[in-house]
């Protein structure tokens, strides 16, 4: 899955758009179904992940499954590859109703699905992952020559006998693919293949897939690059917040309407949001640019301000750079190029680059940040409440011991304040649900008063009053004058709450809007990087 | 000079107990369970044996009437058995329970030394006898058994042919496992299991199966390195905490030896020829102290070994990435 899918209930208001397509009928007579959903659905929690989907997969067809985050691409694919299992409706091969409970089940019926996160064994060969799990005497000179023929057949580039731990990662992927086939795929499912590729490697893979369409087989490719679905794909299925809008030529279609069957049309979620109060200039990022520690350019010359009494909202699809920018800011991550500078209330300019963050702190500078991932960085799981508010002002006792007073004071407003469903504050963190374990996380770094706060996902997961009180906590700190970068994915939220929304996609700016002049669609188009560069202030 | 001929074959009957210990563990963490119960196996496999071979010795009229198959069968089915519970129930609490591997497997060294001890003393006081120790010299002499012609080929037959058959059972074992380990395909899966167990499951292996098994079988062979060491290397004779700390050797031995049984059948020749190394230096009549010195041998070049093997970088020598660490489904 990529990443938890999440849903407000409001979104069981969102409709489907009104462009009539069949999606049932073959609009091509002379293709042969491999695989059809008849009105399947599964329901994770109260999430629906994929509601009432239908749809045909032909034979020798390349079909490009489009959505935004948590549309339900992946569910969907997995219960193909025996993942999950419906939870209604029935998936139809050869005119028979099958079940896949196992993956296993899902090779015998010809399918394999090559994941996000590779499962390949690192100190093995690539032959000896491929043929990993199969039964019979182990024949690794007799596998390599039949991954050999595979290889030439499609024109893959593999050493059978090269280590998976010298592999790059797209050779990995190769590996991958090789073992779905080996096993006798006809249908191969990619999950966001060209996630972790250059150019140069995602035409090489467009070769290959075109190589397996002509031998009849069907490949699936979960993706949300529009440019890709152009350039690889027969057809076009969208999804949109589990619910399935349809499924297009890609020839009869265009860039413009698929983003409207993506993103959809707004709708309205009555969040307040006042008008901010003699905004300050707070903090300053110029041409930031950012390096990961796969050698892939992780942002390009990031600008932006941030004022304070304002909302700045920062659309993208997941992994766009949200993660690193965030960072960056905080201390967290080391810079390729760029400044960062934070300007004082009296004027004064401070440059945040090459400091970590007791440094930051050290200058007096208050920076909340919320984290992403709450138990990983932002508070400890196995800690009760007050460790937990301990661990932003542990520096603060005497002589080596802890002061436990304050944070324990801190740990009982914060539960009064923002109504934490919780035993007691001596419970563990782990313990409680989403919802009360980010206001426990949002309540602490608001109770350090900063001046700059920044949150990413704040409301993933969250039923939907605990997002309003999430809402109304950040609209509170923007009243008192904070600057506040708010990254987001639900663009409705984002176009309620916030006062600009900057857009990124795969690590550039592609524009900075006003919140409340943007169009949706428009953001669609800017975050799926086939909108161009629009510049609005 | 020390004698070779006659250290050599010394060298190697201390070195049996741990070429069996390490065997077994190597097997074990394959699957990427570190059990640091192997001590405590030992002595249960010894016990065990030594109870089995006791009431074999007590239900004959006369020590002559003993019958060779049945005095090896019986300690060895004891011994086996014993182990294999040791195995089972430390698979269960860290397989099927999840416990913690580190903790389980200490708890289970304490145990089985304590369990070893206990029996031990139990039946020293059932024989009645003045010394605190059990000999069970006839049975004994059915696993010390050598072949007719051993005695006289001269040196080759002092160096190679004075064992009894649990030695080449050990020698055997190692190199089947090192075998079975490398070139087949349920090596391939076990060496999966230990490295990653959520690739292996994906891929169709039962995890929770080559975890239980390769755990039990690793047992059942340490375990007959404790009944070697009674009944082959200390001719039939228990006596309380004799067995020492061989199993935490053997141990070591599996990081020196980088997971390769086959490699630990010189390992632990070698390092049983350290153990007893300060028998065979002079250190003279004044200086007995010395002596003591020299015994800490083994226990020094275990933590030069160590560090030693910690600096090695090469990806196929480091242990299974999933040692230690339990096994969850994921799930949603």
């Amino acid at each position: 899955m990529d990443g938890a899918v999440y849903m407000v209930a409001v979104h069981t208001l969102c409709y489907k758009l009104g462009i009539s397509m069949d999606t049932g009928k073959s609009n091509d007579s002379k293709k042969e179904i491999a695989i059809s959903f008849k009105n399947v659905s599964k329901t994770f929690g109260q999430v629906k992940a994929s509601s009432n989907v239908s749809m045909d997969i032909y034979k020798g067809e390349v079909l490009s499954l489009l959505g935004e985050n948590g549309s339900g691409k992946t569910t969907l694919m997995n219960m193909l590859s025996g993942i999950y299992y419906p939870d209604e409706g029935e998936i139809i091969i050869g005119g028979e109703p099958v079940i896949i409970a196992s993956p296993k089940d899902a090779f015998a019926h010809g399918i394999g699905m090559v994941h996000q996160h590779f499962k390949l064994i690192d100190v093995l060969t690539a032959t000896e992952n491929i043929i990993l799990g199969m039964p019979g005497k182990l024949d690794l000179k007799n596998a390599a020559s039949k991954i050999k023929e595979i290889c030439d057949k499609y024109s893959f580039d593999l050493d059978p006998y090269k280590k998976i731990y010298d592999m790059s990662v797209s050779e990995k992927q190769t590996v991958e693919i090789v073992k779905v086939l080996y096993r006798g795929a006809d249908i191969l499912i990619l999950d966001e293949p060209t996630a972790v590729l250059t150019p140069q490697e995602t035409e090489k893979l467009f070769a290959v897939i075109r190589n397996m369409r002509a031998d009849g087989k069907s490949v699936i490719i979960i993706t949300h690059k529009m440019h890709e679905v152009l350039a690889i794909s027969d057809r076009v299925a969208v999804l949109r917040k589990g619910e399935f809008i349809g499924v297009v030529d890609t020839d009869r279609t265009n860039i413009k309407e698929m983003t409207d069957m993506m993103v959809g049309h707004s709708i309205s979620l009555n969040i307040e949001r006042p008008d901010p109060v003699d905004p300050k200039l707070k903090l300053k990022v110029s041409n930031l640019s950012v390096m990961g520690s796969d050698g892939i350019e992780k942002l390009h010359d990031v600008s932006f301000d941030v004022y304070s009494g304002e909302i700045l909202g920062i659309a993208g699809i997941a992994g766009c750079g949200q993660k690193e920018l965030l960072e960056s800011i905080v201390g967290l991550q080391n810079i390729t190029s760029g400044n960062i500078t934070y300007i004082e209330d009296d004027g004064s300019e401070t440059s945040l680059l090459n400091k970590d963050p007791r440094d930051i702190s050290d200058m007096g500078i208050t920076l909340s940040f919320v984290p992403e991932d709450r138990l990983g960085m932002g508070l400890v799981g196995d800690m009760d409440l007050i460790d937990n508010m301990m661990l932003r002002s542990f520096r603060n006792g005497k002589f080596g011991f802890t002061n436990k007073k304050d944070p324990r004071e801190l740990a009982k407003s914060v539960v009064e304040e923002l109504e934490v469903v919780t035993p007691d504050i001596s419970t563990p963190v782990r313990k409680l649900s989403g919802g009360n374990v980010q206001k426990v996380l949002v309540g602490r770094e608001i109770a350090a008063s900063p001046s700059v706060l920044l949150t990413a996902y704040a409301v993933r997961g969250l039923d939907i009053n605990s997002s309003y009180t999430i809402y109304d906590l950040i609209n509170k700190q923007k009243k008192n004058g904070v600057a506040v970068v708010f990254v987001g994915e639900d663009l409705d939220v984002l176009l309620e709450l916030c006062d600009k929304i900057m857009v990124l996609c795969e690590g550039k700016v592609s524009g900075i809007l006003d919140g409340r002049t943007a169009e949706k669609d428009k953001i669609g188009m800017m975050m799926t990087g086939s909108g161009g560069t629009i510049d609005e202030q | 000079m020390i004698d070779l001929v006659a250290f050599i074959p010394r060298a190697v009957a201390q070195g049996i107990p741990l070429l069996y210990g390490s065997t077994g563990e190597i097997i074990t963490e394959k699957s990427g369970n570190l059990n640091l119960g192997i001590p405590g196996v030992m002595y249960v496999g010894a016990i065990s044996g030594v109870i089995g071979s006791f009431y074999y010795e007590q239900s004959l009229t006369s020590k002559d009437d003993i019958n060779g198959f049945l005095a090896v069968f019986i300690p060895m089915l004891c011994c086996l058995v014993g182990s294999l519970i040791m195995g089972l129930i430390y698979s269960f609490l860290t397989v099927s329970l999840r416990a913690n591997q580190n903790v389980t497997g200490l708890a289970l060294t304490t145990f089985g030394i304590g369990f070893g001890n206990f029996f031990g003393g139990s039946l020293i006081k059932l024989s009645g006898l003045d010394v605190p120790s059990i000999a069970l010299s006839a049975t004994s002499a059915c696993f010390s058994k050598t072949l007719p012609f051993a005695g006289s080929v001269g040196w080759a037959g002092k160096l190679f042919l004075s064992y009894g058959f649990l030695a080449y059972l050990g020698i055997i074992i190692a190199l089947v496992a090192a075998f079975i380990i490398r070139k087949t395909r349920v090596g391939l899966q076990l060496r999966a299991v230990g490295e990653d167990p959520a690739t292996a499951d994906s891929a169709g292996i039962n995890v929770t199966k080559y975890k239980y098994v390769s755990t039990c079988l690793g047992c059942m062979i340490a375990g007959l390195g404790g009944l070697y060491y009674v009944m082959d290397y200390a001719c039939g004779v228990w006596s309380n905490d004799a067995f020492g700390d061989r199993g935490w050797l053997a141990i070591a031995l599996v990081i020196f030896t980088i997971w390769r049984s086959d490699v630990s059948i010189f390992a632990s020749i070698l390092f049983g020829g350290l153990y007893i190394l300060y028998l065979y230096i002079p250190a003279g009549i004044d200086h007995m102290e010395y002596k003591e010195l020299y015994k800490m041998i083994p226990y020094v070049v275990t933590m030069l070994v160590l560090v030693i093997t910690s600096m090695r970088n090469r990806r196929e020598d480091q242990p299974p990435k999933s040692l230690g660490l339990p096994y969850f489904r994921e799930e949603r």
